[in-house]
């Protein structure tokens, strides 16, 4: 807020609207940010600590060990398995949607074909829809089909990522110069070589930008596989925090039992399901803030 | 019908035209060859993505509709399923809780994200507008079941960094800060926790394309900041906010895990009806009956499906081409 003293003296209405839009600001960002660093806190506390000191008082390493240990010790390590899970089903599904996205963005972008119109029309409309709009819809099919509780009625929904596809539409259609493939057609390459070695190459940026998001949405979805997967095992993470919810007395007094959680184990599995995003997020928002920004200034 | 008009435009209607430009009949004949080819090549390389999107895009919607028109047996029920789960109780109950949220959460969308974005753009320093948008951004990251479980605690009185203030309303007990008619206002608020920030960032991004030269015109002119997000920045967004209060309005009809994980997490305090979706999903899962259910889904399904084929209709925003 100090820094937004101006270079040019008329940007803002003076000093008192100035400092009211600068506590809103600093408002706003304790909106966002508190809940984020409490979580990781809490993650070093006792039960008792986090209801007895202050929010923000951070606790100990044994502490943090110990809770470490009761969210690894849960059902024999359930959590590892869920972890797993989460790992297969977002890369497998990632890896399909790459393999099938990237060519149907080159050639909606640069062939032609018969249906194209109306797959792109169709590709817009499901992009806009709600990911969970078909999730329902999509059961009922897979468990007429018998796929019901396999791995591959989760992953192969995630592979179909219309979103995907726009992007690399988009990537193809304003970015590849047609004359370069022309150029390559020329030097005698086929039409899988054209795409292999001139147009993939050059689409680093958005197969990056797609895996990404793809990762994130497949990773942090839940509805999809808890209507899917019946048993523990096949849980993945997002679907195993519900289940290390009922088991924690303190919101669900009937768990207490041995096999029950504290608070702050619970709170050390809400960082751990997020930890995959969270990471890559911090790691690639340069790049992403630009892609983002640069889908948004499309016109 | 473009690919009507392209085949027109490759059969040689005219060959001798080309001739006359002094071009080898052969060249025509290879380049009509190699736009063949083309051509091919283009449906092969869509094939797979039409097959997925066939099997998980439309077939399952039309399976639904099938399932939605019929009874248990098969046997053509036009309408009633659709009676049966509009005359539940729990229909209207649920179809409320949506819409108080609906309300809550696109008003705050609106006035806030808006805002936001034009004070971070307004802020000189790179590194603070940037930190700041990275700040707002960074809740994105949890969504699902992580950012709900992460609210569990920030609404619970006794651990929340929020607690003093919660017992300052005079909540103490986490049943107390959950009772309904708090609901829609705490849904709206995990929701716009985790997804302003990525709306907060496409407005910046198309703040940033407005010309430089029209904001300085204004400000030559003597508009002070807020005129100028008023008369300028305002209208100029309004496409980027059409965009995202459609988007939102059709995400949120499908309110599910926030009211399902706080209803497990309440003993049921919450009921587990609460949402539309809930209930297709009590439909299929406890009275087995899909029927129903598929009622229920296509019933949303047709919202999110009019919502999103208005905006593509309306275009603006996907004028690469002719779409």
């Amino acid at each position: 807020m100090s820094t937004a003293t101006a270079t040019r003296p008329n940007r803002l209405t003076g000093w008192s609207g100035r400092s009211i839009i600068g506590l809103m600001l600093v408002v706003a960002t304790m909106f966002f940010i508190v809940p984020l660093i409490w979580l990781l806190i809490a993650a070093t506390k006792t039960e008792h600590e986090l209801a007895v000191r202050s929010p923000f008082a951070i606790g100990s390493w044994d502490t943090f060990t110990s809770n470490v240990r009761q969210l690894f010790d849960f059902q024999s390590g359930a959590v590892v398995g869920w972890m797993r899970n989460s790992a297969f089903y977002s890369i497998g599904a990632l890896v399909i949607t790459l393999a099938i996205s990237v060519p149907a963005g080159y050639a909606l972008a640069l062939t032609e074909f018969r249906f194209r119109r109306i797959l792109m029309v169709t590709t817009l409309v499901v992009m806009l829809m709600p990911n969970t709009a078909l999730v329902l819809p999509v059961f009922l099919e897979m468990n007429k089909v018998g796929l019901v509780g396999q791995p591959l009625s989760v992953i192969l929904p995630f592979s179909f990522y219309p979103f995907g596809v726009y992007l690399t539409y988009i990537y193809f259609s304003t970015s590849i110069p047609r004359n370069l493939l022309a150029a390559a057609r020329l030097d005698g390459c086929n039409e899988v070589q054209v795409f292999t070695r001139i147009a993939l190459p050059l689409a680093a940026p958005v197969v990056a930008l797609v895996a990404f998001f793809s990762f994130v949405q497949n990773w942090n979805n839940y509805f999809l596989p808890f209507v899917m997967l019946p048993s523990s095992d096949s849980y993945p993470m997002q679907v195993g925090l519900s289940t290390l919810l009922s088991s924690t007395p303190a919101f669900n007094p009937s768990a207490v039992g041995s096999e029950s959680m504290h608070l702050p184990a619970l709170a050390m599995a809400t960082i751990l399901s997020m930890l995959p995003v969270l990471i890559l997020f911090l790691f690639s928002q340069r790049f992403l803030v630009a892609g983002m920004t640069a889908g948004g200034v499309k016109e | 019908m473009t690919t009507a008009q392209s085949a027109g435009s490759e059969t040689p209607s005219r060959p001798a035209a080309t001739d006359d430009n002094g071009i080898p009949k052969e060249a025509v004949s290879v380049n009509r060859d190699r736009k063949r080819r083309q051509r091919s090549i283009g449906a092969v390389f869509v094939a797979p993505y039409a097959v997925f999107m066939l099997a998980f895009g439309v077939l399952p919607a039309l399976y639904a509709i099938y399932l939605a028109l019929t009874d248990a047996n098969g046997g053509f029920t036009p309408t009633a399923n659709f009676s049966k789960v509009i005359d539940d109780f729990r229909f209207f109950a649920a179809a409320r809780h949506v819409a108080f949220f609906l309300v809550i959460w696109l008003g705050a969308l609106l006035v806030l994200v808006v805002f936001l974005a034009i004070v971070v753009h307004a802020i000189r320093s790179r590194w603070l507008s940037g930190t700041a948008r990275l700040f707002f951004y960074l809740p994105g990251a949890l969504a699902g079941a992580s950012s709900v479980m992460l609210w569990l605690f920030v609404l619970d009185p006794v651990a929340s960094p929020a607690g003093p203030l919660l017992r300052a309303l005079g909540w103490d007990t986490f049943t107390n800060v959950i009772q309904p008619s708090h609901l829609p206002l705490i849904f709206a608020i995990i929701a716009f926790w985790t997804g302003a920030g990525g709306w907060i960032i496409v407005m910046y991004g198309a703040l940033n394309n407005i010309s430089t030269e029209i904001m300085e015109a204004a400000r030559i002119d003597g508009a002070n900041p807020f005129q100028v997000a008023i008369h300028i920045q305002l209208p100029l967004l309004r496409k980027w906010i059409a965009y995202m209060a459609v988007l939102s309005l059709a995400t949120g009809t499908q309110l599910f895990i926030e009211p399902s994980l706080l209803s497990q997490a309440s003993n049921a305090v919450v009921p587990n009806d609460y949402s539309l979706n809930q209930l297709a999903y009590q439909y299929a899962f406890d009275l087995n009956d899909f029927n129903g259910s598929a009622a229920i889904s296509v019933m949303l399904l047709v919202v999110a499906l009019l919502l999103s084929a208005v905006f593509v209709a309306k275009g603006g925003l996907f004028d690469t081409e002719d779409v």
